[in-house]
This record gives C-alpha cells, structure tokens and sequence, in this order.
C-alpha cells in the first residue's frame, strides 16, 4: 500500500474539515472495500479520514413509519437490530447475507451505499424500499442516488449521514451469490407499500434498475404466477465469468418471483 | 507520517508509533511477533488472519494500526491457558480439523465468535459462519465437527 496520512474524526464536522484539507482524501468507513483497492493501488488517496469516532453517525432508529440507519452503522448491526428485524426483516436478513461474519462485522451501509459496487446488495434495499440518503449537504432520493458502475450522486466532500427506510407493508429480499464472495449475482427487492410496488435489482447491470414491467404486473396482481412470460431485456446486462447475460436475466425473473413468494 | 496508538493485545497494554499505513496483522506479526496469525490471501477472502478486537471477528488484514488504537485485541495466542488447550483449540486435535494448520488460527477465532453469537449452532449455523474462512486441505467436514464438539464442551463447562 502507499503511503497516506491517516486522519481520525470525531465528528461529521471535523471529518468534513479534515476532507477538505487533504488535496485527494477518501472517508473511512468499514475499510472492507477501500483497503483492499488500496492494497492493489487501485486508489491511492493522500489522506484517510476515518468515520469510526463520529459517534452520530453510528446506530438504528425508529422514526414513527421510518427506520433511519446511521451511515457507520455496521451490517452485523443491521441484521441483529431489533427495530429493524421487527419493522422490515427484509431489511435485516439482506444485511445478514452479506458476505461473511468478518466483513459484516467492518462494512457499513454508508461505505456500501457510497461504494456503489454493481454487485451489492444493500443498493437493492435502498432502492427496493424507496430510501433516502441524507448527507451533510441534502437529502437524496434512492431513484436519484445511484448513476453507474460505482457512482453515485454523492459530490466529492459529501458524506452519507444516513438512509430513511420507509417501513413498507411487506417486502422481502432474495439473491443469487456468488458462491465464493455472496455478493450478488443478482438480488432482487419486492417491496409493496401505499405507494405501490417496487422491484429493485442488483448484481445485474451496471447499477441498481427498477424492472419497472414486473412491477406493473405485480400491481395489478401481487403473486408469482403473475410474472409468467415476462423478462427483462439482457441487452445492457452484466456478462462476466460467474455469468452471462442472457443467465442473469433469467435470474431476474426467478429472483422476483421468490421474492414475491417470500413477501 | 506516524500515528500513536495504545491498545490491549491478550490482555497485555501495548503502545507504539506506527505508520499510518500499517496494516494491523502487519504489526502483530511483526512488531509484536504474534505470528500465529496468518497472512493467507491479504485480499480479505480466506480467513486466516482472523482476530477479535473489542470482541467480533474480524481481518486484520483489512484494517488499519490506526484504527485499533484504544480496542482491546484477542488472537491465537492468547486462547489457550498456558500448555493447556481451550476447549475449541483441543476440539480441533480431537476431531482430526487440521491437516497442514495454516487456516487454523483463524478458524479457532472464528470458531469462537460463533460460539459467542450462538452458544449451539447446528452444523448448518456452523457451515454458513464459515463462509469468510477458507481451507485447503480438510474438506471442512473435520472442521465443522471441531467447532460442534467444541461449543459442546465450553457449553459444559
Ligand atoms: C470478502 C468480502 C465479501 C463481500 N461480500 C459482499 C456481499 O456479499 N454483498 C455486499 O453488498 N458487499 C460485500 N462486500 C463489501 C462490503 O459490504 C463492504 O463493507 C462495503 O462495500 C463497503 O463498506 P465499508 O464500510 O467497508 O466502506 P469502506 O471500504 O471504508 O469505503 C468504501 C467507499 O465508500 C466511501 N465512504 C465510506 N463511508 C462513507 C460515507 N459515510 N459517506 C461518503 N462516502 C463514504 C469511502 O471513501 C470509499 O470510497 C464484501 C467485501 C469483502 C471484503
Ligand atoms: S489474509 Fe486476511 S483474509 Fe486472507
Ligand atoms: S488445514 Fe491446511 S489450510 Fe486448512
């Protein structure tokens, strides 16, 4: 690895401060992705400014219909928290199927929201259940926040705060791993609440998409059988060794409908 | 640059400058000459550099001196008592879950981190908590059965 200066902040403010003073800082949150790109010089920031002291950035809480997720809040965190177990499991057991215990207990949902990787899940969640991402600048719809193969709409000295997950009135979360990484091959979120539905998947294509045919016909009648002799089109699908893309767009069907069988 | 940190490694205080960069299985097996924990992969897939700090499971490949300063450090070398063997260590003799032992270290820590979060899994519990530790020579088979017996006999006790 480079060398860098390692700054560590106590709070949103200081973090944002130390930012600013760096002339190419990164924030770090987990470091389960950005040590190990750094490791192979992928990035080489000059500065790292550590979240982990920014207290405010840590913890779940209700919020009447929302569940807000501090951004350093870890993905053993999520899984095992019991508001968000309680109010959207799916929520819970997306976050418990990420990766392994080891990088569950370091990843983050700002660093994994922030990192934006084609084959995340929490994306899907994001997405699926139509979060916003507050930051120290604004806050940010999920349709909004997530542009290509990791990026965002997050500015360069911008810092996830949290996400507000509206409690939905069933949802649920089903992917196809990669054996060996459990990330997601494909994921899929189904998510019904007053607004409607909302399908939202990962793995598949350069970002998180919403399969906005399926969630037509889940409208009109919310059951599995109701996705028969629909696709998606694998023109703009990922296509790589675990997959291709004609494979993942089967797995888009066969994920949506298990997840709807789940909700 | 350098930044200090103080930490508790096995219960022992340990202060020291470091680079910013170090890594912290860097340190441990370096400067500390706690080599049990291994360096398998250094891509945070296998496992074998598995250490607690503040009590969870994590890779001290992935993470930084800097961000252990103030935590409280658990490896391999502090689980057993003297000569005589942790439950789970002895576990592992008696069900044959080693063959060459280059992932023991991290299995055992991992081991013990399930046992924390689930005094007793089933062999499925057992299998998915594996999923951040790899091995190459058991098969896991071995391996499962160590961490099952093992939680056994520290649930005995
Ligand atoms: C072996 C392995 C398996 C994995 N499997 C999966 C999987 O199955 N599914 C999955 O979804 N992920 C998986 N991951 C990724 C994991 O979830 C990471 O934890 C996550 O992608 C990054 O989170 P982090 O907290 O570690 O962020 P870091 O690595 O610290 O940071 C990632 C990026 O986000 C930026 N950042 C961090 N926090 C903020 C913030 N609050 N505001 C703005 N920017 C920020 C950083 O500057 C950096 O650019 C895996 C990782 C490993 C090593
Ligand atoms: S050496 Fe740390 S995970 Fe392999
Ligand atoms: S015993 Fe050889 S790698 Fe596991």
């Amino acid at each position: 690895m480079e060398a860098f200066n390692y700054r560590k902040a106590g709070s949103v403010d200081e973090a944002l401060v130390a930012l600013n003073g760096a002339d190419d800082g990164k924030f770090l949150a987990g470091g389960m992705t950005l040590l190990p790109t750094m490791k192979q010089m992928l990035a080489t920031p000059d500065t790292l400014v550590d979240l982990a002291g920014a207290s405010e950035l840590v913890g779940v809480s209700r919020d009447g219909d929302t569940i807000v997720v501090g951004a350093m809040t870890t993905h053993a965190a999520v899984a095992s928290n019991s508001d968000v177990q309680a109010a959207i499991p799916a929520l819970a057991a997306l976050a418990s199927g990420i990766g392994d215990p080891m990088v569950r207990n370091r990843g983050t949902i700002g660093g994994s929201i922030a990192n934006a990787d084609p084959a995340a899940d929490y994306p899907a969640a994001v997405v699926g259940l139509n979060a916003t991402v507050n930051t120290n600048k604004r806050s940010i719809a999920a349709d909004d926040f997530f542009l290509d193969v990791f990026e965002t709409a997050l500015e360069e000295d911008e810092l996830v705060v949290s996400v507000s997950f509206p409690i939905p009135l069933k949802a649920a979360y089903r992917k196809f791993p990669n054996p060996a990484s459990r990330y997601a091959v494909v994921g899929v979120m189904v998510a019904q609440s007053a607004e409607g539905i909302r399908v939202a998947v990962t793995g598949a294509a350069a970002s998180v998409f919403r399969a906005d045919s399926f969630e037509q016909a889940l409208s009109a009648d919310f059951s599995a059988a109701a996705l028969e002799g629909l696709s998606v089109d694998s023109d703009n699908l990922n296509e790589d060794i675990h997959a291709s893309a004609a494979y993942r767009a089967n797995l888009v069907g066969v994920m949506t409908k298990r997840a709807v069988a789940a909700c | 640059m350098s930044v200090s940190v103080s930490m508790t490694v096995n219960g022992k205080a340990v202060a020291a400058e470091v680079a910013d960069e170090t890594l912290l299985v860097t340190f441990l097996r370096d400067d500390l000459r706690l080599t049990g924990t291994h360096v398998g992969c250094d891509t945070s897939q296998c496992g074998a550099c598995t250490i607690h700090v503040n009590g969870s499971a994590v890779k001290a490949c992935t993470m930084l001196v800097a961000q252990a300063d103030g935590c409280e450090i658990d490896t391999i070398e502090g689980v057993s008592d003297g000569e005589t063997l942790h439950p789970m260590q002895q576990a592992f003799k008696d069900n044959h879950g080693l063959q060459c032992g280059f992932c023991t270290p991290g299995m055992v820590m991992s081991a013990l981190d399930i046992v924390k979060n689930n005094p007793s899994p089933s062999e499925q519990d057992v299998r998915e908590a594996l999923e951040g530790n790899l091995c190459r020579c058991t098969g896991y088979t071995n391996i499962v059965r160590s961490i099952l017996a093992g939680a056994k006999d520290m649930e005995a006790r």
